[in-house]
């Protein structure tokens, strides 16, 4: 990576860190402390459900969450406040600040899912005492989430680089929604018929496919992950950011600043 | 080689929400920068300096025409490692403090290592903050402010410094001290382009000033010869009630107030009215000048050319 491009991440970084963003890491701990005592005391079978079900579930959500309000603001709020006058005036070239803040962005998602992570993990010792091999399982669930970030951030600087906060906010958090069901959208789309059919399909293949992004509940179940859908998950997400990616330079290198 | 060489630049805006409607910030505009000189770029509010800034520093792009900085294209980032710029009201990530700041910007003009935190340490005197560098810039006032753009325009050391309004929301001493740091830097060899509308500012430091004036330029050269011909004013205060009849003559616009009379006459005929008042045994209070030559060229010129505005080029 380039010394500016890392710059720029970091600073984005710092950033979010002086702005409180991690301060979301004590609600989740609050959230999985007291979901594992209350499990803890019920049962003996699903504990180990609830706690992986739930822990993920969260780390998916608060990620989301960061990525979609951080996110959308990354450019405009720089271009808002007149920051990036003194940046763009020198050696930068566009393209390195955008990517800049991808990776700044990025780089909080993964260091705040990582504490989480810890947590999880914690808790599932705290209430089955002991770590089994199918938990393993748990990490590529991990894995898949923090490509789901990598998306979303990704969308939300392509929003963020022509559009206000707000439509941002409700483009990404819509794209977010539509993603996370497309494969009953593919699977109504093959159902329909004439013109519904080919709307349907194209949205589709176009919302991000959050569906198959997501294997929480077959995992807290236990259940192995197949190494296809492992490599077919890594090419699709680096493929859909970078796509977006590049969105989001085209269009602001065209960009007149306010 | 023009420090700087900016060849038709235009821009065209377009404005308003629902019908757009094209609105002409800059007619095309020519303009050579030497090297190693003070450059003033004088106009009005709205005149279109800003403007013009922002497409040399890349932030905006021009409508047509071109320019070079240090004979180099707009966005040769080779070129953009020798300048600096100082936005018009400055404003930067405040969640950092003016040290951190200063660092972040060394690292992306190409400045790394022990150097920079010595030219961080140094700018920081030279911009007059020594004792805030560890402090968050949410707690600087907008003169603080001011002085901060000031030394990450300096800090890499660019040859060309590019500063737009550097003296706006500074005191008469942060003025001064701005003032001396801009002979500086050309006494380093370097060139300063700024923009201003205070004129006694770019009267008291530029080689050459280009006049601009609702997007087209009016004037470009050197304060004396554009002023050669247009005439300051000068206030005379003195003791008494008494107007000399000789003061009158000239036509001098007096004021009496309580014990003292005030008169405002034109820079040439200085001489002729502390004579009259010496031969009258009146005692003179003050004089000072209330136009300088460079505001007289302004209201004479600007107000001349708004007249037959359209017909200039
Ligand atoms: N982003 C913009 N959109 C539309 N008009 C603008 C924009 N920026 C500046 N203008 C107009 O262009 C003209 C020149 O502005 P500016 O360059 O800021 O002047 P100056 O810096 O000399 O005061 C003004 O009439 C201003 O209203
Ligand atoms: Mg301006």
């Amino acid at each position: 990576m380039n010394n500016r491009i890392a710059c720029i991440a970091s600073n984005t970084f710092r950033e979010a860190v002086r702005d409180r963003v991690l301060y979301n890491l004590i609600a989740f701990a609050v959230l999985l402390s007291g979901a594992a005592i209350l499990v803890g005391q019920i049962s003996i079978d699903i504990e180990k459900l609830v706690v992986i079900n739930l822990g993920l579930t969260a780390v998916s959500l608060f990620g989301v969450v960061i990525a979609i309000f951080v996110g959308i603001g990354l450019v405009s709020k720089e271009i808002e406040k007149r920051t990036l006058y003194t940046v763009l005036s020198r050696p930068v070239r566009r393209w390195e600040f955008i990517i800049g803040k991808f990776f700044g962005l990025a780089g909080t998602l993964v260091v705040n899912a990582f504490c989480m992570a810890i947590g999880v993990f914690g808790a599932l010792l705290y209430v089955a005492h002991k770590f089994q091999k199918p938990d393993g399982w748990v990490l590529v669930a991990l894995y898949f989430i923090i490509l789901q970030f990598l998306i979303i951030c990704s969308l939300a600087l392509l929003f963020s680089s022509f559009s206000s906060p707000l439509l941002s906010a409700v483009f990404a958090f819509s794209l977010f929604v539509i993603g996370t069901f497309s494969e009953d959208l593919r699977n109504f789309a093959a159902m329909a018929q004439g013109m519904t059919k080919w709307v349907a399909t194209a949205v589709a293949y176009l919302v991000p496919n959050f569906s198959a992004l997501n294997v929480i509940s077959s995992v807290a179940h236990g259940q192995p992950v197949s190494s296809q859908l492992i490599i077919f998950n890594s090419l699709y997400a680096l493929l859909y950011s970078m796509m977006a990616l590049c969105g989001a330079i085209l269009i602001f290198q065209r960009r007149n600043l306010k | 080689m023009h420090a700087i060489e900016i060849v038709g630049l235009v821009k065209v805006y377009s404005v308003g929400f629902w019908r757009k409607r094209p609105k002409c910030a800059l007619h095309p505009l020519h303009l050579n920068v030497e090297e190693g000189e003070i450059f003033g770029f004088l106009g009005p509010n709205g005149a279109g300096k800003t403007t013009t800034l922002k497409m040399l520093m890349g932030l905006v792009f021009p409508t047509s025409g071109s320019a070079r900085i240090l004979g180099r294209d707009l966005n040769d980032p080779g070129m953009k490692a020798q300048i600096g710029f100082l936005p018009e009201q400055p404003y930067f990530y405040d969640y950092l403090t003016a040290r951190e700041l200063l660092e972040y910007y060394g690292r992306l003009s190409g400045v790394a290592g022990k150097d920079l935190s010595a030219r961080v340490q140094s700018v920081l005197g030279r911009v007059g903050l020594p004792d805030v560098a560890g402090v968050q810039l949410r707690k600087f006032s907008k003169g603080m402010l001011q002085r901060v753009g000031i030394a990450q325009a300096i800090l890499h050391e660019p040859k060309v410094v590019f500063l737009d309004e550097p003296m706006s929301g500074l005191d008469p001493m942060g003025r001064r001290e701005v003032r001396d740091l801009m002979e500086q830097l050309k006494a380093e060899g370097k060139t300063v382009f700024f923009s201003t509308h205070i004129l006694s500012d770019a009267e008291a430091l530029c080689d050459r000033v280009a006049v601009i004036h609702l997007g087209e330029l009016r004037a470009v050269g050197a304060v004396a010869d554009l002023t050669s011909g247009v005439q300051g004013k000068v206030e005379i205060v003195w003791e008494g009630t008494v107007v000399p009849t000789s003061i009158k003559t000239i036509g001098a616009t007096c004021h009496v107030t309580g014990d003292t009379v005030r008169a405002v006459v034109a820079e040439e005929s200085q001489d002729l009215v502390i004579d009259a008042l010496r031969r009258e045994r009146l005692r003179i209070v003050s004089l000072v000048p209330v136009r300088t030559t460079l505001e007289q060229y302004f209201v004479e010129k600007l107000k001349r050319s708004e007249k037959t505005a359209g017909s200039l080029a």
